[in-house]
């Protein structure tokens, strides 16, 4: 009975080191925030890309236009490199590479580097929603007077976006959980805030099991939200 | 208004449209019968160029649409296209449907189009549809929609690819009493139907395409007591 009340409260005391003395509370509060606003801003410049380059190639496979069907295997390209190859090694690269410079800051880098690896997988999503969308409406939109891409964004992207919203949360979840590996370009995110302090406390489990309850709940929320989203947008589809 | 010449479609070795000669005057009503897969419709999906011809010219207007240098947008402005399987916007509603086109290509302020929208709306009795979503209306609702949505950019012609094809048969009639209005006040119509009787009764002109050519023509009396071709009667036998 006594060496069970010892073990929980050495638990209790693990816990308690890992989170009260020194305020290391606000490490994970700070770490939280970074974690945050990275994926916030990946996931815009994800979005931005993936439909850009989705359309693109949409655009690159219909047209007898040159320079289009050339953009349209550029963005190809950008998609195998970006999926073909593992996220660190890409933020890595760009970390290295291209922000070379004294003052780079980490975050930013980061938030770039997620962004592009992000719109890779978005355009195929993207990709795959455009072309579920019924062929009648393309001739529907182009009969009342509609350009390509008028069509395209008044009529053909809102339907797509509604139905690969499902695959497209699960690409943002997966994103803020991906943003933990920032912390190899020394970005004090949560989990790298978590292993700083584990390495002060010299016990690592506590913090890393506060940093996963807490990327959890962040996942478990937002999963909720873009439910609450999806049916929103469902309000069409009623009968 | 319309004139095609030499008119041909085809796709990859298979011909379509052997070569088609037309001339559709302002205010006619032309309505293309013939069998399936004749090339009917690809005739009338050509001429607002949902279809590039293959080979051909097709005149709109005083205007060569075929030449790549005239915007094909804006004379499909003047042109509207009503489709057998509607092709409503799902996402928008009734009203958003019909004021899109007029509001977004700047031929109307937003205040402006949703009159017209309301009052195209009153005219065929579902003003009270304006906020509702297309899959809450019936097969014959959407269809008359799809028109009024048409009508809402003001076109000189309308173009009606077997309109009736997807209804239910007693939504039929809604439709095509519609149509009759429309032809009544004068508006220019090319319609390609299974609808014999509303061809009697309306076209001016009626087609027999069969086979990528237009085998006979001729006012609609003379076309469905007197056919001449070998192939439009066993045709007429066979629907009438």
């Amino acid at each position: 009975m006594n060496t069970i009340l010892e073990k929980l409260q050495n638990i209790y005391d693990s816990f308690y080191n890992a989170i009260v003395p020194e305020q290391r509370y606000l490490a994970y509060i700070n770490g939280l925030k970074i974690t945050l606003i990275i994926s916030l801003f990946a996931v815009l410049l994800g979005v931005v890309i993936g439909v850009i380059v989705a359309v693109i190639k949409v655009c690159g496979a219909h047209t007898k236009v040159l320079i289009v069907r050339l953009l349209g295997k550029l963005c190809d390209l950008y998609i195998t490199v970006i999926r073909g190859t593992p996220l660190m090694v890409q933020l890595l690269i760009i970390y290295n590479l291209i922000f070379t410079s004294r003052d780079t800051n980490p975050i930013l880098v980061g938030t770039v580097c997620f962004g592009i690896n992000s719109g890779a997988y978005v355009a195929e999503i993207v990709r795959a929603g455009i072309n579920a969308v019924d062929s009648g409406q393309m001739e529907a939109g182009r009969s009342l007077g509609f350009n390509w891409l008028q069509t395209m964004w008044y009529i053909i992207l809102p339907q797509a976006i509604k139905n690969i919203l499902p695959a497209l949360g699960n690409e943002f979840i997966v994103l803020v959980k991906e943003t933990s590996v920032a912390s190899v370009i020394a970005v004090n995110d949560l989990t790298k805030n978590a292993q700083y302090i584990g390495s002060r406390t010299w016990d690592l489990i506590p913090p890393l099991l506060i940093a996963a309850a807490i990327y959890l709940v962040i996942v478990v929320v937002l999963g909720r939200l873009l439910n609450i989203l999806e049916r929103r947008l469902a309000k069409g589809d009623r009968h | 208004m319309i004139v095609t010449k030499q008119l041909k479609k085809a796709f990859g070795n298979h011909e379509v449209l052997k070569g088609i000669d037309q001339h559709i005057k302002q205010g006619e009503k032309v309505v293309v019968i013939g069998p399936s897969g004749s090339g009917k419709s690809t005739f009338l999906r050509c001429l607002n160029l949902l279809e590039e011809p293959t080979g051909g010219e097709i005149w709109f207007e005083g205007v060569n649409i075929t030449d790549q240098h005239n915007d094909i947008n804006k004379m499909r402005q003047k042109m509207g296209m009503v489709f057998q399987q509607f092709n409503l916007f799902p996402h928008l509603s009734v009203l958003e449907n019909i004021t899109l086109a007029p509001i977004k290509l700047k031929k109307n302020t937003r205040e402006a189009a949703n009159e017209r929208a309301m009052e195209l709306l009153r005219r065929i009795g579902l003003e009270e549809k304006a906020t509702a979503f297309p899959n809450q209306l019936s097969g014959g609702q959407k269809q008359r929609i799809a028109i009024v949505r048409a009508l809402a950019m003001d076109p000189d012609v309308m173009l009606f690819d077997e309109p009736t094809s997807a209804l239910d048969p007693e939504m039929v009639g809604e439709v095509l009493e519609l149509m009759r209005e429309l032809a009544n006040e004068g508006m220019t119509m090319v319609v390609v139907t299974h609808e014999m009787g509303f061809a009697r009764e309306v076209a001016n002109r009626v087609l027999f395409i069969d086979d990528g050519i237009v085998k006979e023509e001729n006012e609609p009396s003379d076309f469905f007591s007197h056919p001449k071709d070998p192939r439009l009667q066993e045709f007429l036998s066979k629907v009438l």
